[in-house]
């Protein structure tokens, strides 16, 4: 291992320490909550979409979390160890064929919807109910 | 003045701070950057420091090359680089600069070989815009177009902006900041990027157009191998008890 990918591995492990990353995919919903600083402040706020893709790996990992928000759509693209995350929870699992489903900019309403995943055994299913 | 210090560049990597926010750093790693001859007023008519760094098997070096690390009791350095300094910034012979050396938030300037583009054309080589996709342009798309006048004055002026090659040069890029540091790895992180591939060897210095923090350590943070301490060593010194390698 070279320096640069220790040093990588050394500030991931910092980072993720005391967290727990659910093992999320995209066409999952999730609820990103982000820390939001507001003057001396520190507040959270609570982010909910389907994560439409993850990309990279390691310390440089990042996932994009779509939602439509008074009709617009949003997306917000989140390191996935920042420490600007507080926690993330898995709400409901997907099923998708695709690891990046851009499709869903050019849908609205019903035809985004995103039929509940099976495929982890009821795991999506438990972790819903550990986010409620 | 401060000596710089050699370094050498081991890739790129970002560090996450607490506000949430990512700086993109270069690392760059001080291999026992060690000062191997003094340069002074009396005899060379200026004055400055030669530091060396890096390892080199001793087969390889030349007898002449030899005998100036054996002066200096050090071993065969891969690279050396002079540093200007002022009369009251010595650093005594022998001496290995930490990467304490400079202090974090302050700027540096890194100078280093870019990275080799080979032969290329205007385009890459001077940002020229080329000729246009359509209205009858054949092949010559990324040409450079005209160069000069007609008959007069009759000739392309000289230096000229043309095709040739590009990169190896030596660069400095200026005002650089210092991220962090890590001294038993002798790692420095500077945000965004330096000139070089990695492996490369890169010189910094305090930056010349920025102020240089009062808690910089003055005359530099090194530590001194025990077997040839220097009394002239200061108190900004931390004098290492334990004796390195065999010299």
């Amino acid at each position: 291992m070279n320096l640069i990918q220790t040093l990588n591995k050394e500030q991931a492990e910092r980072l993720s320490a005391g967290k727990t990353i659910p093992d999320f995919e995209p066409g999952d919903t999730v609820i990103v909550n982000v820390k939001v600083i507001e003057g001396e402040r520190t507040r959270i706020q609570a982010y909910e979409g389907v994560c439409i893709g993850r990309s990279g790996h390691g310390l440089n990992e990042s996932f994009t979390v779509r939602k439509i928000s008074y009709g617009e759509g949003v997306e917000r693209v989140f390191p996935l160890l920042a420490p600007m995350i507080d926690s993330i929870k898995l709400v409901r699992r997907g099923k998708v064929r695709r690891a990046k489903l851009y499709y869903l900019r050019g849908l609205r309403g019903k035809a985004a919807r995103i039929s509940e995943g099976t495929h982890h055994a009821g795991q999506g299913r438990e972790a819903a109910e550990a986010a409620k | 003045m401060r000596s710089g210090v050699i370094a050498q560049k081991m890739g790129m990597t970002r560090l996450f701070t607490e506000a949430g926010e990512h700086v993109p750093v270069t690392v760059l790693r001080l291999a026992q950057c060690q000062v191997i001859a003094h340069r002074s007023k009396d005899k060379d008519g200026y004055v400055a420091l030669q530091l060396g760094s890096g390892t080199r098997k001793v087969k390889n070096v030349s007898k002449a090359e030899r005998g100036r690390f054996a002066v200096a009791k050090v071993e065969p350095k891969r690279t050396i680089a002079e540093f200007r300094v002022s009369d009251d910034a010595m650093i005594p012979v022998g001496a290995e600069i930490t990467a304490d050396h400079f202090v974090i938030g302050q700027f540096v300037d890194v100078t280093g070989t870019s990275i080799g583009k080979g032969f290329a054309g205007g385009m890459k080589r001077w940002n020229f815009g080329g000729l246009r996709a359509t209205h009858g342009v054949s092949v010559s798309h990324r040409s450079i177009g005209g160069t000069g006048g007609r008959q007069d004055p009759g000739k392309v002026f000289k230096n000229k902006k043309m095709p040739g090659h590009m990169g190896v040069d030596r660069v400095t890029t200026l005002n650089l900041r210092v991220v962090q540091t890590d001294v038993e790895r002798g790692l420095i992180m500077i945000e965004g990027a330096v000139p070089g591939h990695k492996g490369g060897w890169i010189t910094m210095r305090d930056a010349v157009k920025k102020t240089l923090p009062k808690e910089a350590p003055k005359p530099g943070k090194f530590k001194v191998v025990a077997a040839e301490v220097n009394p002239a060593a200061s108190e900004a010194a931390p004098v290492e008890a334990a004796p390195k390698e065999g010299v």
